[in-house]
């Protein structure tokens, strides 16, 4: 009985979550050449991943990335969630929606947006340096554009992040902000005593969507790497080097493997995250 | 009850395993059903019978040339699709080929792209459909780049023979004379960028099309092929030398515009003559004019500078091809459709909606030849166009595996350009990874 409740879910969790994994899984063991075609070569795929140079470049990258950009925009977010449930904001439905709107803009939108602002000769940035006679370096220039895609992330997700944060901050009983103010706490007292723990879950979840959404980095690169070929490679962040490998380079096999290891990777360090965020409420 | 369960599981197990050993076999041989011939009076009957033909393509004349395919051949339908352009479409059209199943009787297929097709087995042999007598009817070069290991593997559409295109307004406000050669194109840029520094000769940000295009130019012969899966790859040849020789200069001193080439940067210098010249294949004009539209009359075209003075030397930027599929049930009625579209009947269609042609008979026909050019200052540009192509340098190939080649350009030689360093390192990194590459394909590579 109890199946025929879980049934329809069952079917459509294995269909499109497990049955691709697992296929997924069963290619990354083969081998295919353009001369000898395909052969079983069990685990040769991920030996060669974990010592290819470019994947750890990859990893590397999007790890420095994830240390950086997640905790700037978290802080932001929070920021902007606790003024506003300050309630001392003048016309805060518009700064909320303002703040907001960015993600509702499609990820390549804002991308081709930015990468139009970023433009070195032509573009805002090319202006400001014309206008003042400034000399503000290339955000497309390879030692910039990482920075570069995290100022896109930010300004795409903050809103989002803010929501969420802003919503938890919402349920909290007011009889606690009563008892705070009788006992004479300050709005310093109570954003650290009463808000913040009342939302740590919140702010669990945003870190682990954040950490998730960073290891998948895909189409701001791929979207700027049209703009500026030199300064992003083919094996820019992990899933741009698995798209290439299968759909340039036909190894549809490694490109596989590629996918499987950054899947465990990022179930790890999520869960890590998870982990050291639940700790602190022993 | 209990054996009805395992009897079930192992059932399962068989069904599963056979449908794996299935789908293998599917994907070892693609087709090789072997030579599949046509005499010319099969094809001619083959269009006069009732058939379906998927044609898969990008390019803007298909449409035009289908129309009057399907008013000649009415009893043939033919389902023009697009897929996606460049490596868009080549990945769906090797994702078709691998499954075995799906793939389109007729694609259209560049000429750098075609080794991999026609060595993986994908591509019909046109020698056995009498391909072969059509040889004279289009250019050297064009029918060099569909003829490997003996075969015929597509017939000619369009060509980009490589010329000149520059800001006769530019040039003139800062008198300096349409360069001839290399040294003269590099002292011309050094004297363009000192009188206004917004100004560049040409952009440049690193294109392995245009790489290796340069590099045919100059003589080189980077790759070959042996059989079907000898390759040699060679980016340091006297050739390759040459050409990064000349670019190393300009990129040294800041003298090429840092746009990525279609770019809206790019087309706003290339209408505002901040970028002075472009080194490019005959099919530009098209998108000068479309993308360009305030440079109209003040573009104008001369031959490629040369190494030698005066001695012509070109090499072609694109173009392409159609070809047939193996997979085709309707071979003859495919092959009759390529005979139409890139035969004379075709070839008018595509050269009066904006292509280059490939055929000898439209290039050399006074009506092309003579044609003056509005957006070019009236000035005849075919004339300039159809020498290039004669003077373009034979003995060109491409890789079998070119796509992914050109593909991580800019992550080796894209690295000099990005530094300004030196592009023969960068040429140098482009072919130990492309030569890695092939080591993991199968392929017996060498390289100097």
């Amino acid at each position: 009985m109890g199946w025929a409740f879980v049934g329809p879910f069952m079917v459509v969790f294995v269909l499109v979550f497990i049955a691709p994994v697992l296929y997924a899984f069963y290619l990354s063991l083969f081998q295919n050449q353009m001369v000898g075609g395909d052969k079983f070569v069990a685990g040769a795929n991920y030996l060669q991943a974990l010592s290819d140079p470019q994947f750890w470049d990859s990893v590397t990258r999007v790890a420095v990335f994830l240390v950086v950009q997640v905790p700037i925009m978290l802080f932001l977010a929070l920021f902007a969630a606790l003024a506003l449930d300050s309630g001392r904001l003048r016309a805060s439905s518009f700064f909320r929606i303002s703040v907001f709107l960015p993600y509702a803009v499609p990820a390549v939108v804002a991308t081709l947006m930015w990468g139009f602002i970023y433009g070195p000769r032509f573009g805002l940035f090319g202006s400001l340096n014309d206008f003042f006679g400034l000399d503000l370096p290339e955000p497309l220039s390879s030692s910039w554009v990482l920075a570069a895609i995290g100022n896109i992330n930010t300004w795409e997700f903050t809103g989002y992040n803010m929501l969420i944060f802003y919503s938890a901050l919402k349920v909290i009983p007011a009889e606690l902000y009563e008892a705070a103010d009788l006992d004479g706490a300050g709005t310093f007292r109570v954003i650290r005593s009463i808000k913040l723990p009342s939302i740590r879950g919140a702010i669990g979840i945003a870190s682990i969507f954040s950490v998730i959404g960073s290891f998948q980095l895909f189409n701001e690169p791929n979207i700027l790497k049209a703009l500026a070929p030199n300064s992003i490679s083919s094996y820019f962040t992990p899933n741009m080097y698995a798209f290439n490998l299968s759909f340039a380079g036909q190894q549809f096999n490694y490109a596989a493997a590629i996918s499987i290891i950054m899947g465990v990777l990022t179930v790890v360090v999520a869960y890590i995250v998870q982990i050291s965020g639940s700790r602190k409420d022993a | 009850m209990k054996n009805n369960h395992r009897f079930r599981r192992v059932a399962t197990a068989a069904l599963a395993a056979s449908l794996l050993v299935g789908g293998l076999a599917a994907c070892s041989s693609p087709g090789n059903a072997g030579a599949e011939g046509a005499t010319a009076d099969d094809i001619a009957t083959a269009l006069q019978t009732e058939t379906t033909l998927t044609v898969w393509g990008w390019a803007p004349q298909l449409e035009p040339i289908v129309e009057a395919f399907e008013a000649k051949y009415p009893k043939v339908h033919v389902n023009l699709e697009n897929v996606g352009t460049g490596n868009t479409h080549y990945t769906k059209l090797q994702n078709a080929v691998k499954a075995g199943t799906g793939a389109p009787d007729v694609a259209q297929i560049e000429y750098n792209a075609l080794p991999q097709f026609a060595l993986s087995d994908a591509l019909v042999d046109l020698k056995d459909f009498g391909a072969e007598e059509l040889k004279d009817n289009y250019t050297e070069s064009t029918w060099g780049s569909v003829s490997l290991n003996g075969g015929v593997y597509a017939l000619p559409q369009d060509s980009g023979p490589m010329a000149m295109f520059y800001r006769a307004d530019v040039f003139e406000k800062h008198g300096i004379s349409v360069p001839a050669t290399w040294d003269e194109y590099v002292a011309a840029g050094k004297k363009l960028h000192a009188a206004d520094p917004n100004a560049y000769i040409t952009s440049d940000t690193g294109d392995a099309g245009f790489a290796t295009s340069m590099i045919w130019q100059a003589g080189g012969k980077p790759y070959t092929l042996d059989g079907n899966t000898n390759v040699s790859v060679d980016l340091q040849d006297e050739g390759a030398k040459k050409w990064t020789g000349t670019w190393n200069q300009l990129l040294k001193d800041d003298l090429l515009a840092p746009v990525t080439s279609w770019s809206d940067e790019w087309y706003k210098g290339l209408s505002d003559g901040s970028i002075a010249t472009l080194i490019i294949g005959a099919w530009m004009p098209a998108s000068l004019e479309s993308g360009a539209e305030a440079g109209s009359g003040k573009w104008r075209v001369a031959p490629m500078p040369t190494y030698e003075e005066g001695k012509a030397a070109a090499a072609e930027n694109g173009g392409g091809g159609d070809a047939v599929l193996k997979q085709s049930k309707n071979k003859a009625a495919a092959y009759g459709f390529l005979q139409f579209a890139n035969g004379p009947e075709g070839s008018k269609i595509h050269a009066a909606n904006g292509g280059f042609p490939s055929t000898t008979a439209d290039l050399q026909s006074e009506s092309f030849l003579n044609a003056e050019s509005a957006y070019f200052g009236g000035q005849k540009i075919n004339e300039v166009l159809v020498q290039a192509s004669k003077d373009v340098v034979p003995g060109w190939s491409y890789l079998p595996f070119q796509a992914y080649a050109n593909s991580i350009f800019s992550d080796t030689v894209g690295q000099a350009y990005g530094s300004k360093g030196d592009l023969n390192g960068g040429l140098q990194a482009w072919q130990d990874a492309t030569a890695k590459y092939g080591q993991q394909q199968g392929f017996t590579v060498s390289t100097k």
